[in-house]
């Protein structure tokens, strides 16, 4: 593993919101929506990040992208610093990672044909000055992402919900990029569609070594993706894995309930759920101890005290979790 | 697969596109808007006036300037005047139809100058928020709570009358309003998806602005405008009515209305003929702009 | 069998628009017995969730029931008058909604919003009221029933939410719930916890339940019998364990093949189903499959195919089931 490049590397990254009291007059808190992530994407992977709604995982992605400052902490790519705002590299920087969102209703511009999205980054960059030339482009595109050339004058509403996330995969490809942030780009779609886009992004990896980090709260198809797996929890990242060994030897107490919450693949499969007691409390305030020591069975009283870090278990499995120490 | 050739009752591909084309056309705004009645009714008043104002010169059957003292206060239907004439023997219809041409101007006048100003104002404060937003609303917020009619009188005063002051006066009385609809509509857009994925492609600010939050406001604009034209013929009678408009012996609605106030009694066509024509002509702005808004937001329909 | 309490017989909905009329439902006909779990299963546009609010009655102007009859313990639910109708969706048929935030009244507390139910539907007083409330909170599993009485629903977690609108189907002693995906919005883990409790409340109570779902998952998790939807028409309806290990209708195969698995092979390519759903106001003169079909034949193009019982209980859609030689999952594919 040690010979892969590593294209982007996240350092003790936290980010923090700022919240509002409720209560008129009330001090501002402090909500960590990310608390000390480190992670490392190689070229050519696909790394997924699963958690449930407010885990962070996509205030991650954004500050990956830029969308978020983060609070503190490093993210380096290509070995260099990532700052978009940096001078010379900045703008380029910008045509190596792209985003593809969740939502394919409102990431088009609803007053833009497809034409005019897909076009819309080579203006942005001045990559193609010649309109014959980018029409071309626009064209390859569409057909590299599998929609009907023929339908480039029509606007996002004129398509349906798995065309317009291949509209946003075109124009997210129309720069060439390294890296892939995917926020949830198939929970959108029905499940005929989703495997039809998320066959759509294996092969858009292996055609032009793509490196994706592909987020999502839906296991079976992170895991069927991804190369390897990150498991998020109130801002910190718990377990980090082979895609295999996360369904074969899961290790954290929450990978452990997470799975056995996933409905059952066939209706002669008995499952006997996990259950954590409780709700995923609430990230605003000081955060002490590990984040799952209010609901974790197993928990101690190192455990309220100390926030446990990622150690490798050996074969590159990193779990963050005082059992396993 | 791609070349299966079953023929029959099948969903065919061209059915598929002819379905798009139906419905882009039934979803076309053409034909929504051909659907409500009581907008093709406003439509139809707003064409007329439009219409009627532009060939003033052609339609109407005097100078609206033409005194002729042997024949004053002629009551309606008198032969050679069909709405008679008034307290100087001008014929009334002409002055009417020279009157419709001034409310139109001054109208679309103070509208496209309220509205680029306030456009702008209202897409840099939604964008930009913080003490720039907080800056320019007080302003604007101070503007709303002068009366819109006293801020006009204080403008002319100041300037003085003629039909480019009167435009100015009431252009920036409705520059509030419209900063207001572009602003809260700016400030839902900015924060779509659409915008961050600008973002991440390395757009700058003034191009997100410019290239793809402006046209988004476009069906906002357009129906505040509209009804917002409205307005602007009853505010520019108003001025002229108090003697601050458009000054006499250029007609306007307005001044013809003023000019009958002081014989209700004797010649009381002088004042219903052009309040009437000022009532139906804003109603037809009014019913424009709620079709518009009915045609841009199908969730208004209901 | 006495213990039937829903039948739905031919049921056709239509949405008439401008520019033409979307067969929404298009002669879907089901029975729903007592302490019976029926899935529906089908992509979004399959008319499942246009299928349930006409059984409950609650459907928008636009959509228009044109035919086929809706019984409820023997009478007939179209035909009822709006105080009927009142108490038919209060006390015997209930609905969860996918969006547990908004099927609660922001501005009440959600104590109120179950006494008000109470008090309407069971004529009990107020405290009489509350104190079925609490105990149906109490029963929903959540902790510390008398505080969360006094709460405003945006004070609970969509999880809670979500109970609490199980607790009001409850109170009101609901005969059948229809349940319109009703833990899409919520995480696995809390999904799990509602599915569990949905599950364990219709043991004690003996309701019917009608689970629509796209995720397959909690089809073979909650049910006993399935029906999948396509394009407005139920093209498979079976019990669940026959689905799964015999379906018969290519489109649950591809179904079934789309869905990633855990257990699935890593980075393969997933089967998909090629293309996309008809547009609604064009089906209705053939197989409304046919154009995503691999297997489709020109009879799939000339007639609609009827629901046939091929197996006991199991009924497909598919006029290349019905033929001589039954068609088998993955058999070679369409030879032209």
């Amino acid at each position: 593993m040690a010979e892969r490049e590593v294209l982007l590397q996240v350092r003790d990254l936290c980010k923090e919101f700022k919240v509002r009291s409720r209560k008129l007059g009330g001090a501002t808190q402090v909500l960590h929506a990310l608390s000390h992530v480190n992670l490392d994407v190689y070229r050519g992977e696909t790394l997924g990040i699963i958690g449930e709604s407010g885990c962070g995982k996509s205030t991650l992605g954004r500050c990956i992208v830029g969308l978020h400052t983060p609070t503190s902490g490093a993210l380096t790519f290509e070995g260099a610093p990532l700052d978009y705002h940096a001078k010379e590299h900045g703008k380029a920087l910008r045509s190596k990672i792209q985003m593809i969102f969740q939502d394919p209703y409102s990431s088009l511009n609803p007053r833009k044909t497809c034409k005019k999205i897909v076009e819309e980054p080579m203006l942005i960059h001045n990559t193609m000055p010649d309109a014959k030339k980018r029409e071309e482009r626009v064209q390859e595109l569409m057909s590299v992402v599998g929609l009907d050339a023929q339908h480039v004058h029509r606007f996002p509403h004129e398509f349906s919900g798995g065309q317009r996330q291949r509209i946003n995969i075109a124009r997210a490809l129309s720069l060439n990029p390294d890296l892939l942030v995917c926020d949830e780009p198939v929970s959108a779609l029905d499940v005929s569609i989703q495997a039809q886009v998320l066959n759509l992004f294996g092969r858009l990896q292996k055609e032009f070594g793509l490196t994706y980090v592909f987020i999502s709260h839906d296991l079976s198809v992170i895991k069927h993706i991804s190369d390897r797996i990150a498991i998020m929890y109130l801002g910190q990242v718990l377990e980090l894995c082979d895609a295999a060994s996360i369904y074969a030897k899961p290790m954290h107490p929450y990978t452990q309930a997470l799975l056995s919450a996933i409905p059952p693949t066939s209706p002669f499969e008995e499952k006997q759920p996990i259950e954590l007691q409780g709700d995923i409390p609430s990230p605003i305030g000081e955060q002490k101890g590990c984040p799952l020591a209010s609901r974790c069975p197993h928990c101690t009283e190192r455990c309220r005290q100390e926030c446990p870090h990622l150690k490798d278990q050996g074969d590159g499995h990193q779990v963050a979790c005082f059992l396993y120490e | 697969m791609e070349a299966k050739v079953l023929n029959g009752g099948a969903i065919s591909k061209e059915a598929q596109a002819a379905m798009i084309r139906k419905e882009r056309t039934a979803n076309n705004a053409w034909h929504k808007f051909s659907r409500n009645k009581s907008a093709l009714v406003g439509l139809v008043i707003v064409c007329l006036m439009l219409f009627i104002g532009i060939l003033a010169p052609v339609v109407s059957p005097y100078d609206p300037n033409a005194l002729d003292v042997t024949a004053t206060y002629l009551p309606p239907l008198s032969e050679g005047h069909l709405l008679g004439t008034d307290d100087l023997g001008r014929d009334l219809l002409s002055r009417l139809i020279y009157g419709a041409r001034m409310s139109i101007v001054v109208a679309l006048g103070a509208t496209v100058l309220g509205g680029a100003i306030g456009i702008l104002l209202g897409l840099i404060s939604g964008y930009a928020g913080g003490v720039v937003d907080a800056i320019i609303m007080r302003v604007m917020d101070g503007m709303f709570a002068f009366p819109f009619i006293l801020l006009s009188i204080l403008l002319v005063t100041i300037l003085g009358s003629g039909v480019f002051n009167v435009i100015l006066a009431i252009g920036i009385g409705t520059v509030p309003g419209f900063a207001r609809v572009v602003r809260s509509k700016v400030m839902v857009t900015k924060n779509e998806e659409f915008c961050n994925a600008e973002r991440v492609l390395g757009a700058s600010p003034l191009r997100i602005m410019f290239s793809h939050v402006l046209p988004n406001t476009v069906s906002e604009v357009v129906v505040y405008a509209t009804l917002n034209i409205g307005s602007a013929i009853i505010s520019e009678a108003s001025l002229s009515f108090l003697g601050l408009g458009i000054l006499i012996p250029t007609p306007s609605w307005g001044n013809i209305l003023r000019g009958g106030r002081g014989c209700l009694t004797t010649a009381p066509h002088l004042a219903l003929f052009s309040g009437l024509l000022i009532f139906i002509a804003v109603i037809g702005f009014n019913l424009v702009g709620d079709g518009i808004r009915d045609v841009m937001d199908p969730k208004m329909k209901k | 069998m006495d213990d039937l309490i829903l039948e739905v017989k031919d049921l056709k909905t239509y949405f008439f628009l401008a520019s033409g009329t979307a067969k929404a439902v298009d002669g879907v006909s089901f029975q729903l017995h007592k302490g019976e779990t029926l899935g529906v299963v089908g992509e979004s546009g399959s008319g499942k969730s246009v299928m349930s609010k006409c059984v409950i009655r609650l459907l928008e102007k636009v959509g228009r029931i044109v035919d086929g009859e809706i019984r409820f313990e023997g009478k007939d639910v179209l035909s009822f008058s709006e105080k009927e109708l009142r108490s038919y969706r209060g006390q015997d048929v209930s609905m969860i909604f996918q969006d547990p935030m908004t099927s609660l009244d922001p501005v009440f507390r959600v104590g109120d919003q179950m006494m008000e139910n109470l008090r309407i539907h069971r004529g009990m007083d107020k405290a009489e009221a509350k104190e079925v409330a609490i105990q149906a909170l109490r029963s929903v599993g959540i902790p510390n029933p008398e505080a969360r009485f006094e709460a405003y629903p945006f004070e609970l977690s969509g999880g809670m939410c979500q109970r609490v609108i199980i607790a009001m189907a409850l109170c009101c002693n609901a005969k059948v719930i229809i349940a319109d995906e009703p833990t899409t919005a919520l995480d696995v883990t809390v999904q799990a916890q509602v599915l569990r409790l949905l599950k364990n409340l219709q043991k004690e109570n003996q309701m019917a339940l009608m689970l629509i779902t796209h995720n397959l998952g909690v089809v073979w998790d909650m049910c006993d019998t399935v029906m999948v939807m396509y394009a407005g028409k139920i093209v498979e309806k079976a019990p669940v364990k026959s689905l799964y290990s015999n379906p018969l209708h290519p489109y649950t195969w591809g179904l079934l093949d789309s869905t990633p698995s855990l257990a699935g092979e890593h980075k393969s390519e997933l089967k998909t189903i090629a293309g996309t759903p008809p547009d609604l106001r064009l089906t209705g003169t053939c197989c409304n499959f046919y154009n995503r079909c691999p297997y489709a034949q020109p009879i799939c193009t000339q007639c609609v195919p009827e629901l046939v019982e091929l197996e006991p209980g199991h009924l497909v859609a598919c006029h290349r089931q019905t033929e001589q030689v039954h068609l088998k999952r993955g058999e070679e594919k369409n030879g032209g």
